[in-house]
């Protein structure tokens, strides 16, 4: 068994409104980034997994993301396992 | 007189306000912790508004793995009536006994101030007393409460009558349809963003909430709204 390192990113699905990306957007528009547009605003977790194998690890995460980490109906997710990304 | 089990999760808030609601509707109201595992034959379930968990994660994600929600499940597959109300509405989200899910308001701000809902539906165990129709005001507390479903659902909920309320005057936080409450397809799970609790007496602002607790007690009073209004002495209407 190793320890991997896994990041789970969680955005709203691309579909709906995000109002902190917008909000974030209008600031920096404010303070003069006028080259920035479609800013959204998700959430970063960082997990340790146990497993015998990257798969393996990968394989728990993504069911934790199912069960629990991510709302399939207003979030998507993407993992990546000791920074490598996978879908 | 309905034995009416509310559940008290960690960071519920407005548990005690429910319970007194559905006592003075003439229920045999009681709490359920969320650590138990019974529901001490309760007819109706009460999820009640609050921060369960603190909102953590997403509001009612963590809430929704409590060992008491796997016999509210049990009792709303078996047809058994609840309501969830605010926390409680994104709780049955949450755990997949209602469609869509409830995001940040739309101009982010957290809202506590009247709102007004329009009854869409009569033929839910929780709002056999009114009439369809019918604006109620009623408070809303929350900040996440947009209420939102793919367009597919959200047409098949449009299509099927299975929007409960909708906001009229204006739609506070961005709902899609000005959804402010919906049922599942067998109509017996019913989810509420604003608070009926807080708007069930005369003395606290107006009693527009009382007959969704009155309603539990009347069940089949449905096509008969007029007639019971007086049930139990108590005149709803001011």
């Amino acid at each position: 068994m190793s320890a991997y390192r896994v990041e789970v990113r969680v955005m709203p699905r691309a579909a709906l409104l995000d109002p902190q990306g917008q909000a974030v957007e209008h600031a920096l528009h404010a303070l003069g980034f006028e080259d920035v547009a479609r800013v959204r605003v998700g959430k970063h977790l960082v997990l340790e997994v146990s497993a015998a194998s990257r798969d393996e690890a990968l394989a728990r995460a993504r069911a934790m993301c199912d069960r629990l980490l991510a709302n399939p109906v207003t979030e998507d997710y993407d993992l990546a396992v000791d920074g490598e990304a996978r879908r | 007189m309905k034995r009416v089990a509310v559940i008290v999760f960690p960071g519920s808030n407005c548990d005690a306000d429910a319970l007194l609601a559905a006592r003075d509707a003439g229920a045999d109201a009681y709490s359920v912790w969320h650590r138990d595992t019974a529901l001490k034959g309760a007819e109706i379930v009460i999820l009640p508004g609050g921060f369960s968990y603190g909102d953590y994660l997403r509001s009612g994600a963590i809430a929704r793995f409590s060992p008491v929600m796997a016999a509210v499940t049990e009792h709303a597959r078996a047809g058994g009536p609840v309501l969830g109300i605010c926390n409680g509405f994104q709780i049955l989200c949450e755990a997949g006994l209602l469609p869509g899910g409830l995001m940040r308001n739309a101009r982010l701000r957290f809202l506590s101030r009247p709102a007004w809902v329009r009854v869409e539906r009569t033929d839910t165990p929780f709002t056999g007393l009114y009439e369809s129709g019918e604006i109620l005001e009623v408070p809303i507390a929350h900040g996440d409460g947009r209420y939102v479903a793919d367009e597919r659902t959200a047409a098949e909920l449009e299509a099927h009558g299975r929007v409960v309320w909708r906001y009229v005057r204006d739609n506070p936080n961005g709902s899609t349809n000005a959804i402010a409450g919906v049922c599942n397809a067998g109509r017996n799970v019913v989810g509420i963003m604003p608070h009926p609790e807080r708007r069930t007496a005369a003395l606290v602002g107006g009693q527009d909430g009382a007959r969704i607790f009155h309603s539990m007690e009347a069940p089949h009073a449905t096509q008969h709204a007029m007639d019971v209004r007086a049930v139990g002495d108590r005149h709803l209407r001011v």
